[in-house]
């Protein structure tokens, strides 16, 4: 008997970088000299894309629909806030122990999320996020409730670029980590592992036939965007120094699911563009209209839905097709 | 020829600081304008408007240009911060000013402290925020400033056993905190103590529990919107009141953008507080009048009077500091400042930056149609003891 | 005992402002997270004939709900319909969008400050029983919760109109071959479902309050009694809603330290003991 090594040319053949990919990838060089003013919101940027990342992982690939994300970037955040504290400000190892934390209660609570329809994972990943919260805000000596946790300081990064006003070092430093990340993500979604993930999303009950554990593998991505989003928390601590009670709170995990679906689901780029569409919306918007800007947000929304399903990237992928045909 | 040299420095350097003062006054405010602190944003912005718009808007021979930032929701301090860099990096402001909630000011103060720009708050309340950065004053209050009166007051007034109800939040655990402190050092007794969740809709069981205790009043801190709204009209509901009960509180209960909403109930209620739009005074009678004509819909809250006080003092530093918004210069003006404000006599503490006011104890009343909080007792230049 | 009659109401109360996503959730599966921008209408149009044209509490609160189901109609014709087919997703990001715009518009008419409501003095106060005190506006929200789910109930379960619904939803294809008018009862269920929110949002205000951040403060708890009842049913909604009350209540009382956690823990344990919800019909979605 012999046993031949499946075939993964179709993989690698996804794998492979494509042209537009590097162009996208030389836009936050171009950002950084053509938005010098803005490294700031562009940090915060890229940290959110992350936390997109982390959701369009166990959302777009594994179809795990969660209203809690938060409670792993919020995880992160005040991990590496406490550690930073506490004087070890490494920035390096403060996204390992965000990424261990948030990673460690993703899987415990991965067998909670497991169970049920859209709507009961929905909402125990929302309880989840809820409990933490209250944690934290109950927890007001040591993290400051509602106040936020002061007194993060923190060193160098690698021991050399120091956190500056401008921004500049928490612009490479977002950037550098959102890009290896992602790479990663490419990775994992393009391998034997990734398809798999796509199966389940799309017949659960057919892959237990083919011999995949669903349940396993379902864990298992739950666990690695647990760990995505306790890094996306950690770099937000870590770049402003501040942990607010907020990274823990709804709003933000149900704005981050805007981003994701405006953006595209179930594509990495899709995380990212949403992400960026979103807040360079609510960003203009908001400083054209301090006080309605919300009105026309919400207007862009509506009408992404209606005139452009699957996202801004299925919009493009479409007008792509379209343009060849 | 040395002479002719020396005028034509002169003159040149008349010129510079002319040219230099002739630049707009870049004012950043950093306010909630959206979200479930919008009212907030809404009444500081009246106050500063109000200032200008009655003061002229060019000071010190510099133009005001406001610059204003929405950072709802106000408790992300992510937002706030990066609000406060892009109006130092981008705007180029001269001055920080607003900020609500805490979370905002303790976020943008390193902000202020490394751009070296000075932080003007209007409404956040903490007592540690102005030890925060050298360059933070504060024209609102503090909130062990305005809860220690209404302890003493009620130790004084025949108050034996209180039962505290807070919300679950960094303000009223340090609320709790100090009422506890001042109270019981008075000779007062603490019978019972609930945190009751942000946002808690129902106080049925909390209320329940107070009329089981039979205290002789209830003393209560919530955030001012629908949660005080809700447990007055629960208080009433249950009688409490009839059973012998009172209610004493921090006035931001029951300030002037909630008391029509929380309607009769609110009748009796006896609070601490240093600003009411009934305040009996030249000052705040012009203040009211011009602020009900600008802002018919509105009525003049606490909020309206920091924003409004701290815009005027931004103007009188300015003024003795020739229009020069150095942060060093700007507050070193600022300490010791004495003016009469809507609210009353107030001072900013040289030793802290923070503010020195009269706290008044009130109680709600119906002045013609309108429900009042009428002052009936206070305590003159009264300093934050949470920093004592 | 007053506990009890308390959670009872806290319970109600919660049925009522969710009942009508329950309708629209479960029963025509489009996921309205913009169930209390519609809530917020009636509760304004409730305050302001209240307050401004002196109408009747009695008769304001059903305005508000006359209103919300009149919006409800005119908005489902012109968007919500195109989106019966589209992923929940694409509902959710739709209806937040809608959720938007209404808080800023709310915001832009009736600013940003609580709005002041006056019960009718029937409606106030207690009436004391040996061991139990009966808070009359409690009462009268146990009274029209009960009835409302009676009503709906038999709608939906025992009429022409209900067997045609769920025909409609179940097969849209297989109704419209029976001849059903499927639109027609798409949109009057549409317009049951929003009503039935502003009725929500009318009766609600003396207890949660009622200001432009109103549809997304109460988000969450709409979700949790449509999720932990069952989408879609009445009777499920209803004894979560009563559970989730007293539970609450209970625990707020006797546990005060215990604070939010009591209803998140009750929720996701009753979500784990039953996933698809206390009556949850099965995966079917």
């Amino acid at each position: 008997m012999s046993t031949t090594a499946p075939d993964l040319s179709p993989l690698r053949r996804a794998a492979a970088w494509k042209t537009p990919e590097l162009i996208f990838w030389l836009l936050p060089i171009a950002a950084y000299f053509l938005f010098p003013k803005s490294l700031s919101l562009l940090s915060q940027m890229a940290i959110t894309a992350l936390f997109a990342l982390s959701l369009d992982l166990i959302l777009g690939y594994a179809g795990i629909v969660s209203l809690g994300h938060a409670a792993f970037f919020g995880l992160g955040a005040y991990a590496a806030g406490f550690l930073a504290k506490y004087g070890y400000g490494d920035p390096l190892l403060g996204l390992a122990v965000g990424a261990l934390v948030a990673a460690i209660v993703g899987y415990i609570t991965s067998f909670l999320v497991l169970r049920g329809s859209d709507l009961t994972r929905l909402m125990v990943t929302l309880g989840v996020a809820m409990m933490l919260y209250e944690a934290a805000n109950k927890l007001t000596e040591f993290t400051g409730g509602v106040d936020g946790l002061q007194g993060v300081e923190m060193h160098q990064v690698i021991g050399l670029f120091g956190f500056d006003l401008y921004g500049k070092t928490a612009y490479w430093y977002s950037i550098g980590v959102l890009f290896v990340l992602f790479c990663l993500a490419r990775r994992v979604v393009n391998s034997p592992f990734g398809l798999s993930l796509r199966g389940i999303k799309q017949n659960v009950r057919r892959m237990p036939a083919i011999g995949a554990p669903v349940n396993g593998r379902l864990t298992a991505v739950y666990t690695l965007g647990a760990a995505y989003a306790g890094i996306a928390g950690a770099l937000l601590t870590q770049t402003t120094q501040f942990v607010s009670l907020d990274v823990l709170s709804f709003p933000r995990s149900a704005e981050l699911m805007l981003m994701l679906v405006l953006g595209g689901s179930g594509r990495l780029y899709g995380a990212l563009i949403g992400t960026m569409v979103f807040m360079v919306a609510h960003h203009y918007l908001s400083d054209l209209n301090p006080q309605y800007w919300q009105f026309w947000l919400g207007a862009v929304l509506v009408l992404v839905v209606l005139f452009a399903r699957d996202g801004v990237m299925g919009l493009a992928q479409k007008m792509i097709k379209a343009g060849k045909s | 020829m040395q002479l002719k040299m020396k005028v034509a420095a002169a003159a040149f350097a008349l010129l510079a600081s002319v040219a230099a003062q002739a630049a707009d006054l870049k004012i950043g405010v950093i306010v909630p304008m959206t979200g479930p602190f919008a009212s907030h944003g809404k009444q500081i912005m009246n106050g500063v408007k109000l200032y200008l718009a009655q003061n002229g808007d060019t000071i010190a021979g510099r133009k005001v240009q406001l610059i204003v930032k929405d950072d709802s929701p106000g408790t992300a301090g992510d937002a706030s911060k990066r609000r406060a860099q892009e109006l130092v990096i981008q705007d180029n402001v001269d001055i920080l000013a607003g900020f609500s909630l805490t979370p905002e000011a303790f976020a943008v103060a390193p902000v202020a402290t490394e751009a070296k720009k000075p932080m003007v708050v209007m409404n956040a309340a903490t007592s540690a925020i102005t030890t925060k950065s050298n360059y933070i004053v504060r024209t609102s209050m503090t909130l062990p400033q305005v809860t220690a009166p209404i302890a003493s007051w009620a130790a004084k007034n025949g108050i034996k056993k209180v039962f505290t109800i807070v919300a679950d939040y960094g303000p009223g655990h340090d609320a709790e905190g100090q009422f506890k402190k001042t109270f019981t050092a008075a000779g007062g007794e603490i019978v019972g103590e609930v945190r009751v969740p942000v946002g808690n809709p129902d106080f049925a069981p909390y209320l329940q529990k107070v009329k089981d205790t039979k205290p002789d009043a209830v003393f209560l801190f919530v955030p001012n919107g629908e949660m005080g709204i809700a447990f007055m009209k629960g208080f009433q509901e249950r009688g409490l009141a009839q059973a012998g009960i009172k209610l004493i509180a921090t006035g931001d209960l029951l300030d002037e953008d909630v008391l029509d909403a929380i309607g009769d109930p609110a009748l009796g209620v006896i609070n601490s507080f240093h600003y009411s739009q009934a305040h009996k005074s030249p000052e705040n009678e012009t203040f009211t009048a011009a602020y009900l004509k600008a802002y018919p819909k509105d009525r003049p809250n606490f909020m309206a009077v920091g924003g409004y006080d701290g815009m005027r003092l931004i103007a009188e530093a300015l003024k003795k500091t020739g229009g020069n918004a150095d942060a060093d210069k700007f507050i070193e003006a600022v300490k010791g400042m004495k003016w009469v404000s809507p609210r009353g006599p107030v001072t900013i503490d040289a030793a802290t930056r923070d503010i020195v006011q009269t706290v008044y104890i009130r109680k709600v009343e119906k002045v013609g149609n309108k429900l009042q909080n009428v002052e009936f007792d206070q305590v003159p230049e009264f300093k934050d003891p949470g920093k004592q | 005992m007053t506990i009890i009659f308390d959670g009872l109401a806290a319970g109600m109360l919660l049925f009522l402002i969710s009942v009508g996503l329950s309708v629209t959730l479960g029963l025509m599966n489009f996921v309205n997270l913009a169930h209390g921008a519609f809530a917020m209408l009636g509760g304004y149009v409730c305050a302001l004939l209240l307050a401004r044209a002196g109408v009747p509490f009695l008769l304001a609160a059903p305005a508000g709900a006359i209103v919300a189901a009149l919006a409800g109609v005119v908005l489902e014709r012109t968007l919500y319909r195109r989106l019966y087919g589209a992923s929940h997703l694409d509902q959710v990001l739709f209806s937040i969008g809608i959720n938007f715009m209404a808080i800023s518009a709310a915001h832009y008419f009736f600013g940003a400050q609580q709005q002041a409501i006056v019960l009718p003095d029937f409606l106030r106060g207690q009436i004391k029983l040996p061991g139990l005190d009966v808070g009359v506006y409690r009462l009268f929200l146990i009274v029209i919760g009960l009835t409302l789910a009676l009503g709906l109930q038999w709608l939906v379960g025992s009429t022409r109109f209900g067997a045609q619904l769920r025909a409609a939803v179940d097969n849209p294809r297989a109704a419209r071959g029976l001849g059903i008018n499927v639109e027609r009862i798409f949109t009057l269920t549409f317009a049951l479902g929003s009503g039935l929110a502003g009725l929500g949002g009318a009766l609600g205000i003396e207890m949660l309050g009622l200001d432009p951040s109103f549809p997304l403060k109460y988000i969450v708890s709409f979700l949790i009694v449509v999720a932990v009842g069952g989408s879609g049913n009445i009777k499920g909604s209803l004894i979560a809603s009563l559970m989730l009350g007293l539970f609450d209540v209970a625990g707020k009382y006797y546990l005060p330290q215990a604070g939010a956690f009591v209803i998140y823990v009750v929720m996701v344990v009753m979500l784990i003991a039953r996933p698809q919800g206390l009556f949850g019909r099965s995966a079917a979605k």
